[in-house]
Formats: structure tokens, C-alpha cells, sequence
């Protein structure tokens, strides 16, 4: 489903690239369709479960099947999941109705799929991407997933020409939203970041397990091309884009072959396409010509959704801190960059919360995201090791009283133990942090061990440095901090 | 032909030990044996059942168990309502042989209440058309002249009843498919209210139309019935949220004061006999105090040709899934649409393939606006129409039916003759209001006719009390 047309001749995004995004002079214009499936317990019409990997055509009964006299009964927690998702994207959500869209396929099994068409529950959002570039979201709709198909035999596992196709009807009803960008996308690196922060906000109020790799969220990509200040390209719709990478991959290679196509002399035709990620290539699925008519209308079998006023604010106001925010707070707090990676990683791991704790009992926030980031990557959001245990560590480090090498050693311990106490351990390993005079000692006896090297190294050869760190830190036992050594000798190098 | 006993005395007489359910079965099972081979009522009789359910309804009364306000009462099913494990078909050859996992939600409340299932009746081919002649497996006979039409859709279920094979029976109206037979046959047909009775396990026309209702002899029956069968059900989203309105109460409250409506412009080509039964209906209400008032519904004619386009463009889309990859029919073939199409070319008759394409294209892009978008705003002109009309009256009453049961193959040829069967009975589905048809003497060649009361939404009350005067005045 998609608003726009080919060969517009009203531009349906005001945003403009700048000069570095043109690609040959040429502007990419790309949009989105994301489907998510809802994380609920049942289906969207009926009791079924909504599980995925159970044994084929289990998740079934007479709704699921479309079988004759069957009804369908609107799931009130999908409802409630897509007005979080639609929330957390800034949607205004609204009384809306569901069509049916009608096609036939042998997944499908009423032979039409109940969806929402002209009034869809939440229109008119936008998502924030790095660098405050803000895409629009034109509406998130619910609509039900299709069976599953498998193909046999025959070639690139398409129904035409196959032996036989066995379906599981487990996926047919399971709540789906649909979320469609606005054509604000220039890139195919902002196209990357838009799913990824969609996914990192799905993730955070619950809505969907985002598993691209199980198909529970699902890329449709609409690419087109135009030189700056005319009107937009004919797109083209790029299907089966199943990760993130991919997007981007996608995105390139059409785009690549528009201009080529256009450079040369040829036109772009509206098309479907489909992304075979082994070949790195898009073919053609069909062509405008042979669309379907999906003869669209009201479903009779369901009257209009109208979330009451009271149940739209009770479930903004239980929406979690969405990620953009936590990433602030969490560069706040830290002092890191807000689009680091550290900060993007621990955020989508949930663990920003953790170092809030840290920071709470005294420790240093900005060694904390550092530790949490290198050693907790196999750790829950909210990791096994008591907070006070990393805050102790960090000031330890912060104070100098163990080098930052010790401190790694002593955090892969904390991990392996579940914690511990940092003081005692560091005694055991004989940590401790030279004081200045000793060390200066130990770099006065490494220069006088190769004077070759410390002229070099006053000569303003860097590469000398290292053979000079190395053999105070052999001298030391692991014991020196290897940047108060640096900065001993350029020290002495200036004097 | 003998008394019928009705739905109310069978009931009180089986609860009171005073009658088995068994020997009201039997009676049904002996008529059917007597006559069905002449008038095909039913598509599969389910004596076997029919006879343990009895059993099993009469040893609850011995044994001083609650029976239900239905015990022992025989009912016949349109073959369009899913009953559990027994073949349910629509009339069609694509369905032939399949057996639904559930029943219908009016078929569980009817076994709840103790009723008695005999059979699945003869229909038109899911439900389209006015004479059941539209059936795949041979057309329905009127009981009371075999030469004759019993009217259709649910012209089966009529059939049972007036034939004396079931006490009371249960039909579905579209667009008359209760009243239009009920009519013809002589008997109370009730279409209530759009949503006040389930359409879970009734499989689909026009799901925006369809309603299930009662066929009785008598208004009391099917007051009882209404009774039972209304109410919400979570499982059909489109019922109301409210219990079953209380019917029989209201039958003895006479009409003194109630102000029934005629349409001074109502659509032409009503057979004089029908009026004449007309108009002797409103001097019958005039002379039990009510008040007649002329009413105008502008709109009215042109109810058929929406009816046409809403109907069909539903019934496009809720068929599409007979296409032999889970159930009933599957002509197999070199691929997948040749498969569907060589499916459905066999599977499906004239007149449903005639509806499936009309609605096809009336919900095609570039004719949507042309063709279904109007039908909706015709749709609306309409419960505006009657919107004003009621705020003057209080029921209003029309023929059900423009003439008597006609004779076999007198509108097979011309669809449209047949489509002008239902110009009285289509406008009350369209607005989703409530609306029944009573027998009131007869007309030509001794025919029954049906005179019919149109209610608004939620008028049972009030359409039921004029019901029984009329009743009271043949």
C-alpha cells in the first residue's frame, strides 16, 4: 500500500539533499515500508496462537482458515501495541475502519486480507535519525499476515513452474503493522539508520521482537531518482529485503541502476522488484501494467475502531523512555557523544540503565559505559554484577590506584564471578599503581638500556616510543599505566 | 392437512411430561416420508440424530433435568448455517460434501434451548435468488400447490414448515429471503434487526445484509424463537451489545393508538389480489384503534439496483475463498489459475456467477465511484427516507411479496423479473432495520399473501404487536 504514484508531479517531501548525498549529481528519493509483526499472545481475529517455529498448521482454527461462517474478532491487545508503536513515532492516533484487500494466493485464505486502507489508526508521525535528520511517518496501520509458503522444485522457489507448494497457515491472522515512511530518505545509509532506530523503538515499548532474520519485521523499499529541483523519479518497489544490511545494499544498487538506466537513454518503468541478496542484484517480480486490482472496500464483518480518548492517553502515558531520549541521557551523563557507538550499543541493549546506577553510587559514568560496553555484551539489560562493584572499579582507575590494563583484567573477572569485591582482588594480583617517582626510575633505567632508541626518540621518531614503553612496562611487571610512561618521556624528551 | 401444532404448546407440553419430544419427531419424520420426495424441502434429512437428540430431550424430562424454553420443538436449518459434523453445503456444488468443526451460534442456542434439528433445507445456491430454483441439487416444490414456487431464498426452510416436517425452521434474508417465501407459503418470517441476531457459523452473501430469522405458524412462535436466538455474541463483531428484546409479552397489547404507516409512493407492479390483502390489513389496524398515516419513501425504488451492486461487490469477495485449496470442490489442473478457474467454472451455478461478476466490477478501479460508491449513497438516502418516515409512524406496512407463489420457470429466464420479487422486502436490509411478513387471507387461485411489517432498527417490539393483530384479524 502506497499513496504515491509514479511520475509525481507534486514532490510528496520537501527535504533536499545536500551536495555530499547526490550520487552523480543525482538525488536518491527513497521510502520505506516496514512490516512488523506484533509481539501478542493470539492472533489478530481469533484465539490462535501467535508463535513462531511451532509444528506447521498448529496456530489454526475456522477464522485462520477462512473457513465458510467464520468471523473475525479484533484483538484489543494488538490494537494497543500499534497505538504504542504509533505513539513512540509520534502518530496521531484516530478512529479508523478496516478494508479488505482482495487477492487470491493459497496463503491466503479468505482470499482477502483485512487491512486498513483511507483511515488508517496512526497517521502523521516522524522518526529522528542522527544528525536530527527527521523522516515522516505517513501512517502505521494493522493489517493480518499472510500463511507461509514453500515451494518445491522448479526454479528460485517461485510458485510458477514449481512440483508442488506446501503452506503453513501458523503466520495467516498474525497482527501486522505496516509502517509507511514518508519519501524523506536520501540515502541508503539514512535508509539503515531509519530501520534501525524503528527496530531499537520497537524493541522499547514492547510492540514486536523485530527478528528481521525470522521475518517478524520486514523491509519493502521504494527507490527513484531525480536531479535536484525537478520533479520526482518513477520508483521502483524492492521486496524480500530482509536486513538491514541489505537495505542498504538494495538501495545502492537500484539506485545505481536508474541513473545508469537513464544516463543511457532509457526511462524507468514502475515496477516491483525483488532483491535476491546472493547476486547482489533486483529482478523484476511484475510490472505496473499486470498490478492487481485489489478492489478495496469496508469490511463488513467489522464496524469502526474507535480508541476512546482515556485508553489513547493511558498508553502514551505507560510508554517507556523511547531510545533518542535515553541516548541523550545517557551521552549526558557519560560526556560521550550522543551518536556514539557505545552509546547507541548499550541503549539498544538496554543496559543505559545500568550505568545510571553506577553513576548513582558514586561511580565514574564515563569508565562505566566503557566496562559495560567492552565486557557486557553477553550480559542482560540489567547485567549480573552489582553496580557498586563497576563504580569501585572505576574509581579505582579514575584515582590511578590500578592502570587501565589492570582494570580490564579485574572487570573480566567481575563478569566471570557475577562480582566481587575490586579492592581485595586487585591486592591478590599485586595491583597497584606506581607512584610517579618510582616510575620515572623505571623509564630512566629503560633509556639507559637502549640509548639508540632514545635518540631516535628524540629525534622525533615515534616508533622508537614503543620499544621505550615496552620495556618499562617489562621493567614494572604490568604494573606501569602505560600513558603516565608517554607522557614521562615526552617529558623528559622536551626538557 | 392436519393442525400443527405449535412451537409454544409443543414446548410447554413436552416440559410438562404431558407430550414426548419423540412423538413430535415422529410425526415430522412420518410427513417427511409422505412428501419430501415431492417437495424437496431438504437437502439431508438427519433423522438418526434428530431421534437421539429426542431421546435424550425426553429422558432429561423424566429425569426432572431443565429442558429449555425450546424442548422438543422440531426445527429445519437453511442449508447455510454450519452444523457442526453434518454437511452444510449453501446448494452448491463447491461446498458438496463438507463438514463444518462448529456450529453457528443460533444452531448452539437452539440446541441449548432443546430444540430438535431434522434437517438442512434446499436453498438457492448460497443464497441467491427468489424461487430456489437456483439450487444445485433440483428446486423446492410449494406445499401448498407443487406447481408453484415456495419463494426464495430460504425456500426449503418455508417448505419444511408449511409441509408439516418440522414444527418451525430458520432461514437467512438478504434481501427478502425470509419474508418472500414465508409469504408464498403462508407463514410468519422475521428479518430483526441487523446485528440483533449472531451471524457467526452462517456462511456469508452480503455479510453488511444478512440476517438469520424464524419461519412459524403462528407470531407467538416466533416470538418464542426471536427470543432465543437474539442476544449479542461476542464471536460476530457486528452484534449488537445488547440481550434479546422480550417479544411475547408485548403480543397481547393490541395497537390502539399506534400509528401505522402506507406509502403513497410506493414502487407499481404489486398484482391487485396483493393489494386488495393490503388494504384490507390497515382497515383490520384502523378497527383495532390504530391510526393510519401516509408516509413517503422517495427513495424506495431505487433500493433494488443498490441492493445489485452492495450485494454482489460482498458476495464477490466472501466466495473468493471456494478456491479449492483447503476444502470442498477442487478440479484439478496444469497450474494454479487454471486450477481456480476450472474450480469455481464447475463449482459454482449461473446466477452466483452471474452476482460474482456484477460485483467484481462494481468494486473495480474506475467504476467503484460509478457503481458501488453510489449503491452506499443510496444506501443512505434510504435510512434517511425512513428516518423521516418513522418520526411520523410507528411501523409501516407494505405487500411482502408483489404477487402469489408463481408457477416453475416463469422468471428462470429473466433475471430481472426475478430481482423485482424482492422491491418491498431489499430496502429494510439495506437500512439494517427489522421487518416480518404475515400471512393475511388469500389471493389468487387461493394463494397466501404476506403482508409486511417494517419496523426501524430495534422496532421488534412494536412490529410484533401489529404482527399478532393482523394475526388475530384473518
Amino acid at each position: 500500500m502506497n499513496a504515491a504514484t509514479n511520475g509525481a508531479v507534486v514532490n510528496l517531501s520537501n527535504v533536499v539533499a545536500t551536495a555530499e548525498q547526490l550520487v552523480d549529481g543525482w538525488e536518491l528519493v527513497v521510502g520505506l515500508e516496514v512490516h512488523v509483526e506484533l509481539a501478542t499472545k493470539t492472533k489478530l481475529f481469533s484465539a490462535s496462537a501467535n508463535r513462531f517455529g511451532d509444528e506447521p498448521n498448529t496456530n489454526i482454527d475456522p477464522v485462520t482458515l477462512g473457513l465458510p461462517g467464520a468471523l473475525p474478532v479484533l484483538n484489543r491487545h494488538a490494537v494497543e501495541l500499534a497505538m504504542r508503536l504509533g505513539l513512540a513515532l509520534n502518530c496521531r492516533v484516530q478512529p479508523c475502519t478496516f478494508h479488505r484487500k482482495n487477492y487470491f494466493y493459497p496463503d491466503l485464505p479468505k482470499a482477502y486480507q483485512i487491512s486498513q486502507y483511507d483511515q488508517p489508526l496512526n497517521v502523521d508521525g516522524w522518526l529522528m535519525l542522527p544528525g536530527d535528520v527527521r523522516i515522516g511517518v505517513e501512517r502505521a496501520h494493522l493489517e493480518e499476515d499472510t500463511g507461509k509458503s514453500t515451494h518445491f522444485g522448479g526454479a528460485e522457489g517461485r510458485i510458477q513452474g514449481s512440483d508442488f507448494s506446501l503452506i503453513d497457515f501458523n503466520r495467516a491472522g498474525v497482527p501486522l503493522v505496516e509502517i509507511v515512511s514518508r519519501p524523506d530518505i536520501r540515502t541508503s545509509e539514512q535508509a539503515k539508520q531509519y530501520v534501525s532506530e524503528l527496530r531499537a523503538i520497537l524493541l522499547a515499548v514492547g510492540a514486536s521482537d523485530a527478528k528481521m532474520e525470522e521475518g517478524s519485521m520486514r523491509c519493502d523499499v521504494n527507490v527513484s531518482v531525480h536531479k535536484p529541483g525537478t520533479p520526482f523519479g518513477t520508483r521502483c518497489e524492492i521486496k524480500n529485503v530482509n536486513s538491514i544490511r541489505s537495505v542498504g545494499r538494495a538501495i545502492d544498487y537500484e539506485a545505481r541502476r536508474q541513473i545508469d538506466l537513464i544516463n543511457s537513454g532509457g526511462v524507468v518503468k514502475q515496477q516491483t522488484l525483488h532483491w535476491d541478496d546472493a547476486s547482489g542484484r533486483t529482478n523484476v517480480l511484475r510490472t505496473k501494467e499486470d498490478a492487481d486490482d485489489y478492489r478495496y472496500f469496508l469490511e463488513p464483518d467489522l464496524v469502526p475502531l474507535v480508541p476512546d480518548a482515556a485508553w489513547v492517553e493511558q498508553v502514551r502515558a505507560s510508554l517507556p523512555p523511547l531510545p533518542a531520549a535515553r541516548r541523550e541521557a545517557l551521552a549526558a551523563l557519560t560526556g560521550a557523544a550522543k551518536e556514539s557507538e557505545a552509546v547507541a550499543v548499550i541503549v539498544e541493549r538496554g543496559q543505559d540503565a545500568y550505568i545510571g546506577e553506577v553513576a548513582k553510587v558514586g561511580g565514574d559514568a564515563s569508565r562505566a559505559l566503557v566496562y559495560v560496553q567492552q565486557a557486557f555484551a553477553d550480559e542482560p539489560a540489567t547485567p549480573r554484577v552489582p553496580a557498586g562493584d563497576v563504580a569501585a572499579l572505576s574509581l579505582m582507575e579514575k584515582n590511578s590506584k590500578i592502570t587501565s590494563t589492570q582494570a580490564k583484567t579485574l572487570l573480566a573477572e567481575l563478569v566471570a564471578n557475577g562480582g566481587g569485591d575490586v579492592i581485595a582482588m586487585a591486592k591478590a594480583k599485586g595491583f597497584e599503581a606506581m607512584d610517579t617517582g618510582a616510575l620515572e626510575l623505571l623509564v630512566d633505567q629503560a633509556i639507559a638500556a637502549d640509548p639508540d632508541a632514545w635518540s631516535k626518540f628524540k629525534a622525533g621518531e615515534q616508533k622508537a616510543m614503543g620499544a621505550l614503553v615496552g620495556s618499562v612496562m617489562k621493567l614494572s611487571k604490568g604494573k606501569a599505566d602505560g600513558k603516565a610512561v608517554t607522557a614521562l618521556l615526552q617529558a623528559k624528551a622536551n626538557a | 392437512m392436519t393442525v400443527r401444532r405449535t412451537a409454544v404448546d409443543i414446548a410447554a407440553s413436552v416440559a410438562a411430561g404431558e407430550l414426548t419430544a419423540t412423538a413430535v419427531l415422529e410425526e415430522n419424520l412420518a410427513a417427511i416420508d409422505a412428501r419430501e420426495k415431492e417437495v424437496h424441502a431438504f437437502n439431508l434429512v438427519t433423522a438418526d440424530r434428530a431421534r437421539e437428540r429426542a431421546a435424550s430431550i425426553d429422558a432429561d424430562v423424566k429425569a426432572g433435568r431443565n429442558v429449555g424454553r425450546l424442548a422438543g420443538v422440531t426445527v429445519a436449518l437453511k442449508d447455510n448455517m454450519c452444523t457442526r459434523g453434518v454437511e452444510t453445503t449453501c446448494s452448491s456444488k463447491i461446498l458438496e460434501g463438507w463438514k463444518p468443526p462448529y456450529d453457528a451460534t443460533v444452531v448452539r442456542r437452539l440446541a441449548d434451548a432443546g430444540a430438535v434439528v431434522v434437517g438442512k433445507t434446499n436453498l438457492d445456491e448460497f443464497a441467491m435468488g427468489s424461487s430456489t430454483e437456483n439450487s444445485a441439487f433440483g428446486p423446492t416444490r410449494n406445499p401448498l400447490d407443487t406447481s408453484r414456487v415456495p419463494g426464495g431464498s430460504s425456500g426449503g426452510s418455508a417448505a419444511a414448515v408449511a409441509a408439516g416436517f418440522s414444527t418451525v425452521s430458520f432461514g437467512s434474508d438478504t434481501g427478502g429471503s425470509i419474508r418472500q417465501p414465508a409469504a408464498l407459503c403462508g407463514l410468519v418470517g422475521v428479518k430483526p434487526t441487523y446485528g440483533m441476531v449472531s451471524r457467526q457459523g452462517l456462511i456469508a452473501f452480503g455479510s453488511s445484509l444478512d440476517q438469520i430469522g424464524p419461519f412459524t405458524s403462528t407470531v407467538a412462535d416466533a416470538a418464542l424463537l426471536m427470543e432465543v436466538i437474539a442476544g449479542h455474541d461476542p464471536l460476530d463483531s457486528t452484534s449488537l451489545p445488547q440481550p434479546a428484546p422480550a417479544l411475547s409479552s408485548v403480543l397481547s397489547q393490541g395497537v390502539k393508538g399506534m400509528r401505522i404507516g402506507r406509502i403513497t409512493d410506493m414502487p407499481e407492479g404489486s398484482s391487485p389480489d396483493v393489494l386488495a390483502r393490503l388494504e384490507a390489513a390497515f382497515d383490520a389496524l384502523r378497527q383495532a384503534g390504530a391510526n393510519v398515516v401516509d408516509v413517503t419513501m422517495p427513495s424506495m425504488s431505487y433500493g433494488l439496483t443498490a441492493y445489485y451492486l452492495v450485494a454482489p461487490a460482498e458476495a464477490s469477495s466472501n466466495l473468493a475463498r471456494f478456491d479449492g485449496v483447503r476444502y470442498g470442490l477442487r478440479v484439478d489442473a496444469k497450474d494454479l489459475n487454471s486450477m481456480y478457474g476450472d474450480t469455481r467454472a464447475a463449482g459454482f451455478g449461473d446466477e452466483v456467477k452471474r452476482r460474482i461478476m456484477l460485483g467484481t466490477y462494481a468494486l473495480s478501479a474506475g467504476y467503484y465511484d460509478a457503481y458501488y460508491g453510489k449503491a452506499l449513497k443510496v444506501r443512505r438516502l434510504i435510512a434517511d427516507d425512513f428516518a423521516k418516515a418513522y418520526q411520523s409512524c410507528d411501523v409501516i406496512l407494505t405487500p411482502t411479496s408483489p404477487t402469489v407463489a408463481f408457477k416453475f420457470g416463469d422468471k428462470t429466464s429473466n433475471p430481472l423479473a426475478m430481482y423485482l420479487c424482492d422491491v418491498f422486502t431489499i430496502p429494510t436490509n439495506l437500512a439494517g432495520h427489522a421487518a416480518m411478513s404475515v400471512p393475511f387471507g388469500t389471493g389468487e387461485s387461493g394463494l397466501p399473501v404476506g403482508v409486511q411489517v417494517l419496523a426501524p432498527a430495534l422496532g421488534e417490539a412494536p412490529m410484533f404487536r401489529v404482527a399478532a393483530e393482523l394475526e388475530r384479524a384473518v
